[in-house]
């Protein structure tokens, strides 16, 4: 099957009611790789993942797959920084985006147990989604993004609100993600986090990319002095 | 208390004319429930998840029609089914379908405006999720119909209470002609009607009685309170 990137953003623009949120960027994301988009509260970080999932509109500029964008739309998963629980259990919930897609509920529900077992899920099939733990909460939507295979997942702080023990079992899941061939592009908060995962960073500045550089790079000698000011965890205006 | 125990004693020895009103309430009003629900669950739904030119309006009609005056629904249902009416080569007028059809007029604003609510609110947590995933407006509202199905229960029963209850247009359209048209709530405004209070009480309890059943027992097959969802 025909991978949908390279994601090539060029002048890619939001606006809210007549506010700039984010752009003009533009950056090209390749096939492979773990990039992790970091920058202070406000820099248009979650802007710019839902811009390049569909989510959020461009008004200027464009948002171009390698494939049509009606096909590049089912291969793509989102998981967000507070994970949206539909009412329903953790097998069904599983089980949604496959039915989404035609696929008969026996075999949805096999592949959703199966996945579940994937994720430390197997004993909490039959639990009702919107009662699980944080950590449960963000696994469950992990998987979810996760059981249509995907080839690119964009995560918004999926750790944001958890403890060190499900942050640990979350970025295990990536890895093995990632490794497996699925292209991950997360935000995040945590310079730590950014760390141990990125490939590539980009460092976003009042709603542009300030800075896009391999991760040693950027973490060894960013190019700008906000990016420096930014890792060493002083305040960035 | 004598109306009471006539009634008891009715109930218990199966009286057959008492049955027969009490079968054709609730024949009518769970048609009416049934037929506004395939009706006003999706209506409502659909409503929430699309945006389109004078929805704001729509919606306000829609609230506004909750509050209708079933005398005038019935007056407006009894000039379309007459025979001069628009309607009225069916010869509906005064026959069960005739307190169906006002019934449905009646409680199709309520649950849609009530499941529009409910769905609105499901729409704003799931919305992100579903447009993420991809998801047709029809596979939406479907979605949005089944997470949401216990709190639509309760817009089915907000209908099933006013239509049960319903006097003034089914007696208008139906005429409460006995063994043909009488349900509880015309056979109590009758017996009243004629002085005898105390026999009218007593269908009054068992409409009561009716509704708490029928309710409760909804409830219990749409498991709305179970002890693992919440």
């Amino acid at each position: 099957m025909v991978s949908i990137l390279p994601l090539t953003l060029t002048d890619a623009t939001a606006h809210m009611r007549g506010k700039k949120l984010v752009g003009p960027v533009s950056l090209t994301l390749a096939a492979e790789g773990f990039t992790m988009i970091i920058g202070p509260n406000g820099a248009g970080k979650t802007t710019l993942l839902r811009l390049m999932h569909g989510l959020q509109r461009c008004t200027k500029g464009t948002v171009a797959w390698a494939v049509p964008n009606t096909l590049a739309r089912t291969r793509q998963g989102f998981v967000f920084q507070s994970p949206i629980m539909m009412r329903r259990t953790v097998v069904d919930s599983l089980a949604y985006p496959l039915r989404l897609r035609g696929m008969g509920k026996a075999a949805a529900l096999k592949k959703a147990t199966s996945c579940a077992a994937n994720f430390g899920l197997e004993g909490l099939l039959e639990s009702w989604a919107p009662m699980l733990s944080g950590g449960e909460k963000q696994k469950l939507s992990l998987a979810r993004a996760l059981i249509i295979e995907p080839d690119i997942l964009f995560l918004d702080e999926p750790c944001a609100n958890l403890d060190s023990r499900a942050t640990r079992e979350i970025e295990a899941i990536l890895q093995e993600v990632q490794a497996r061939g699925t292209r991950l592009v997360m935000s995040t908060h945590d310079m730590g986090q950014a760390k141990r995962l990125a490939q590539d960073v980009v460092f976003m500045l009042h709603g542009g990319v300030h800075e896009h550089s391999q991760a040693d790079a950027f973490f060894m000698a960013p190019e700008t002095r906000e990016a420096k000011q930014f890792i060493n965890g002083d305040i960035v205006e | 208390m004598n109306g009471f125990w006539e009634a008891w004693r009715l109930i218990i020895t199966l009286d057959a004319d008492l049955y027969e009103i009490i079968f054709l309430s609730l024949q009518v009003t769970v048609t009416a429930v049934i037929i506004a629900s395939v009706i006003g669950l999706p209506m409502g739904a659909w409503l929430a998840v699309n945006r389109f030119k004078f929805r704001r309006y729509v919606i306000a009609v829609l609230n506004a029609f909750m509050g209708l005056p079933p005398v005038v629904v019935g007056l407006f249902v009894y000039m379309a089914l007459s025979r001069a009416g628009p309607l009225g080569g069916f010869g509906l007028l005064f026959s069960p379908a005739a307190m169906i059809i006002a019934q449905v007029i009646i409680i199709t604003p309520l649950i849609a405006s009530i499941s529009h609510q409910t769905i609105r609110d499901l729409w704003a947590e799931y919305h992100d999720l579903l447009i993420s995933m991809n998801a047709t407006r029809g596979q939406r509202i479907k979605a949005l119909l089944w997470d949401g199905k216990r709190a639509l229960l309760t817009a089915t029963l907000a209908g099933f209470g006013r239509a049960i209850g319903e006097v003034g247009a089914i007696m208008i359209v139906g005429g409460n002609i006995e063994h043909a048209t009488r349900v509880l709530t015309t056979a109590i405004a009758l017996e009243t009607g004629k002085g005898n209070f105390a026999f009218a009480m007593g269908l009054g309890l068992v409409l009561i009685v009716l509704a708490v059943l029928v309710n409760v027992l909804i409830h219990i097959i749409g498991k709305t309170e179970r002890a693992s969802t919440w």
